[in-house]
């Protein structure tokens, strides 16, 4: 079976919402980011064997977004591509899918890749008002019209728009974070703690030109507009909650994501693939494992899913959490990568939630994202997986003596209590 | 980078507008399309010297049609080019060849055509009269030059004694529609070295299979290299800041090259053009150092950053880069390395002390690595373009960019593509020994001429 090889990756800087991509859309977006790629790798005119990727806040036009992304780019136009939609693991999840089909041995090259606007967002119909136009492209006769007349109401003109909510809790990802995190008494100061490290190790990567071989500037953005390289302690100590209790809450808008636009690719290929084509190997996609909460009930905390990931690759890989030299850990919030932590070192949830023997274990937090993550980079959903796969790629390959022979763990946790994990080790 | 002017005076009205009342009438110059012949008619050539047979078997292997007798007036009414073999002139008293050949023959000349006088490297030559008479032939063809119209321009080659054989690339670069915009300048063939020139198997792709990196490639004339270079044959390697990534892309994507973000006043900069060139394309067979920038302002009024800046760029980057390239092993048989100096670099200009020092500092720095490239079987040449139109120019207040482009013989401002095809004469496998050398193009510009 031949290894998936990551040869390299593109993304464009991450923008909050409604700033510097306002007027972009997700196929804009996207098809900078693989246009990107392909000038970086020389790709032009190529055909890959798969692009799969997608977007979370899609609208219905947009069915086929990566295609269309991809016949808009300087791919060869017979390069096929899918859509994916897996909340915030959507190009981890795309990206895996085509590492599964390199090792399958049904391709030999292919890009994973997400994007999403907040800014662009796709606004639809009141539901009632669709169902009455719906019965109206049914209508038969003219009285059925005039039926269907009658019965449109003034509040029928409410627009739906996408709100950053479960379905069906009603409640936004940060309140359901916000009750996890005061279960695992996670403190405000080691939230902060850890956004200000997000920061300054983003901002430390650009100094040194990390990203150089990274990103491609958009719309006149060469860096993440997220990212506060200047912030300290103190600023972030001032804010006040935004979610759970307004009095006593620990989450402020700085160890939360903030809405963000932004797209990411990661390219793929097989060792030989790479060496025919002249292009250097990073890293191999060795494993990943998927795992969900039930949330609904109230048993688990909506973004643990990864926490119950994790233990299962481990076991199959016969590897200790303690065996990597990297961690990338999604920021959806601060709380959210504290709480997994605490969750691994805690005895009674491993024993009883996970059913090992003993705990995980902790993690030495030097190598926790260490070039920033979500909450510096910002996260525009569908983007997020395939930004931390380059990222960790490139991580290990700059280095040689990496005391686990170079060996990443990536954690990436999803709306509807889905989590996605898997291993990334150097070429 | 629409000139409005030369548009309106090509026009039926403007041209008889232009007529009435005198205005200059810029013309549209002949530039080279893939599958153009050499040239649109047929070529005379006259004069007698060592060059003469030469250049008659390169023009005919070139298919072009040569006379080497005027033809009767009514079958042949316009020549395309006019090529006068000036070698043999020893002394003031042969001089009167040149009358005697160009008196009748320019009449002859049809629009966008070539005057190219072969003479010897004067420093070369065997006495003092002879020398007088072959530093003559500058003045002439710069005279020349100014009197030719409809797009015309007069060039001189001089030839080293021995380097007869390296006369082709010059020729052929000067009677083509690649030279359009390179008039009244004097291109050098040096003394023949071990390497000898090698004539292009397909002149439509004379950089095929050559692996050509480009600084400064987002935009403007960098992009226009990056295309010339594609579009004869080569793979190029585009090359600009991280923050142009965005345009650098697009041009790479239309070449069908790579993008290379990256700084190249940084420490480790050539080291990364190494490391990419290996890593994607084996070697490096031209280096062309095209980026470059402006920080202008009066001498009493420029900071030290404004001078550093333009300084490290222009100069510092370009001799850091080629050093790296020159202590690798990654050049390939026969290295051309490009630079881009400019007119202010010779002229000197009002508000550019940084500029125009950087831009002088690039001729030296041809003429000292050229023994060095020699040896490689390689080259280092320098372009020093005019008044090209670019987004830059755009930019310039209007009467400012008005004078600029019509203060040369070609009374119009220049294409990125005219610098482009140029260095791409340098990079020929048959300009071996065209080596330390600086040319203009400028349309002949009257500033520094």
């Amino acid at each position: 079976m031949p290894d998936a090889m990551i040869v390299g990756g593109n993304r464009i800087p991450f923008a909050r919402s409604n700033t510097a991509y306002a007027r972009a859309s997700n196929q804009d977006m996207l098809t900078a980011a693989l246009d990107g790629l392909v000038a970086r790798f020389g790709l032009a005119g190529q055909r890959l064997g798969e692009v799969a990727g997608g977007a979370v806040l899609k609208h219905s036009r947009d069915f086929n977004l990566v295609r269309e992304s991809v016949l808009g780019s300087a791919l060869s136009p017979t390069t096929p591509a899918f859509d994916v939609q897996k909340a915030c693991d959507t190009s981890l999840e795309a990206t895996i899918a085509v590492a599964n089909k390199i090792r399958l041995g049904q391709i030999e090259s292919g890009i994973g890749c997400g994007v999403d606007t907040t800014s662009d967002a796709p606004i639809a119909v009141n539901e009632d008002l669709r169902r009455t136009l719906m019965e109206a492209n049914r209508a038969k006769g003219p009285m059925d019209y005039v039926k269907l007349l009658g019965s449109l109401r003034p509040d029928q003109i409410v627009p739906e728009i996408p709100r950053n909510a479960e379905a069906r809790t009603g409640m936004a990802m940060g309140e359901h974070q916000a009750i996890t995190t005061a279960e695992w008494g996670i403190s405000r100061e080691a939230q902060d703690e850890l956004a200000l490290k997000s920061h300054h190790n983003l901002a430390a990567a650009y100094e040194r030109g990390f990203f150089d071989d990274l990103m491609t500037p958009y719309l006149g953005l060469t860096r993440d507009n997220n990212l506060r390289a200047d912030s300290t302690a103190e600023k972030l100590a001032t804010l006040k909650p935004v979610f759970g209790d307004p009095e006593t809450g620990t989450m402020t808008a700085a160890n939360s994501t903030p809405l963000t636009d932004g797209a990411a690719a990661v390219l793929l290929g097989t060792a030989d693939w790479a060496t025919a084509n002249d292009l250097p190997v990073l890293a191999k996609l060795v494993d990943a494992e998927s795992a969900a909460v039930d949330y609904v009930h109230g048993h688990e905390g909506l973004l643990m899913a990864p926490a119950y990931a994790v233990p299962r690759m481990l076991a199959r890989n016969g590897l200790t959490l303690q065996d990597f030299d990297l961690y990338e850990i999604h920021e959806a919030f601060a709380a959210t990568v504290l709480c997994t932590l605490a969750a691994w070192d805690d005895k009674a949830f491993c024993t009883e939630k996970l059913g090992l023997d003993d705990t995980l274990g902790t993690i030495d937090m030097g190598k926790l994202n260490v070039a920033g993550s979500s909450l510096a980079t910002g996260h525009p959903f569908a983007a997020t997986g395939a930004r931390i796969v380059a990222t960790t790629a490139k991580l290990l390959a700059e280095r040689d003596d990496w005391a686990k022979g170079g060996r990443a763990l990536i954690s990436v946790c999803a709306a509807g209590g889905n989590g996605l994990v898997a291993i990334v080790e150097k070429a | 980078m629409t000139d409005r002017y030369t548009q309106f005076v090509n026009s039926q009205i403007g041209e008889r507008l232009a007529d009435m009342v005198g205005l200059p009438k810029p013309a549209q110059l002949r530039r080279h399309s893939p599958g153009d012949p050499l040239l649109p008619g047929p070529v005379l050539l006259g004069g007698e010297g060592r060059l003469h047979d030469v250049v008659n078997k390169a023009l005919v292997a070139a298919d072009a049609e040569v006379h080497t007798e005027l033809a009767d007036a009514e079958q042949t009414p316009r020549y395309a080019a006019l090529v006068f073999d000036a070698t043999g002139l020893t002394s003031s008293a042969d001089l009167i060849a040149l009358h005697e050949f160009f008196h009748t023959t320019i009449r002859r000349l049809g629009a966008s055509a070539r005057v190219v006088v072969l003479g010897t490297v004067p420093a070369l030559t065997a006495d003092a009269r002879e020398r007088a008479a072959q530093r003559s032939l500058e003045g002439f063809v710069r005279s020349l030059a100014k009197e030719l119209r409809a797009g015309g321009t007069a060039n001189l080659v001089e030839v080293a004694p021995g380097a007869e054989a390296g006369v082709g690339a010059p020729l052929r670069f000067l009677l083509s529609g690649r030279s359009a915009y390179v008039d009244g300048q004097r291109i050098t063939v040096g003394a023949p070295t071990d390497h000898p020139p090698v004539a292009p198997a397909d002149p439509d792709a004379p950089h095929a299979g050559k692996v050509v990196v480009v600084t400064g490639a987002a935009r403007g004339i960098g992009a226009a290299i990056a295309r010339t270079f594609a579009r004869d044959g080569a793979t190029v390697v585009c090359v600009d800041l991280p923050s142009a990534g965005d345009a650098l892309s697009a041009v790479a994507n239309e070449v069908g090259g790579t993008a290379l973000q990256a700084d190249i006043t940084a420490e480790d900069a050539g080291q990364r053009i190494i490391d990419h060139v290996r890593q994607r394309h084996g070697q490096l067979d031209v280096m062309v150092h095209n980026a470059g920038i402006t920080r202008d302002k009066t001498m009493a009024g420029m900071d030290d950053a404004r001078w550093n800046l333009v300084i490290d760029v222009n100069l510092q980057a370009i001799e850091q880069v080629n050093d790296a390239l020159l202590a690798s092993d990654a050049l390939g048989t026969a290295p051309r390395i490009v630079c881009v100096s400019s007119m202010s670099g010779i002229a000197g200009n009002r508000g550019q002390t940084n500029y125009a020092a950087s831009k002088a500092g690039v001729i030296g720095h041809v003429e000292a690595l050229a023994p060095t490239l020699a040896e490689r079987g390689g080259t280092i040449n320098a372009v020093a373009p005019g008044f090209i139109e670019t987004k830059m120019t755009d930019a310039m207040p209007v009467a400012t960019r008005e004078v600029g482009r019509r203060v040369n013989s070609l009374s119009q401002g220049g294409q990125p593509v005219d610098v482009a095809e140029t260095i791409g004469f340098f990079a020929g496998s048959d300009a071996t020994w065209v080596n330390g050398t600086t040319l203009r193009v400028c349309g002949q510009n009257m500033l520094g001429a």
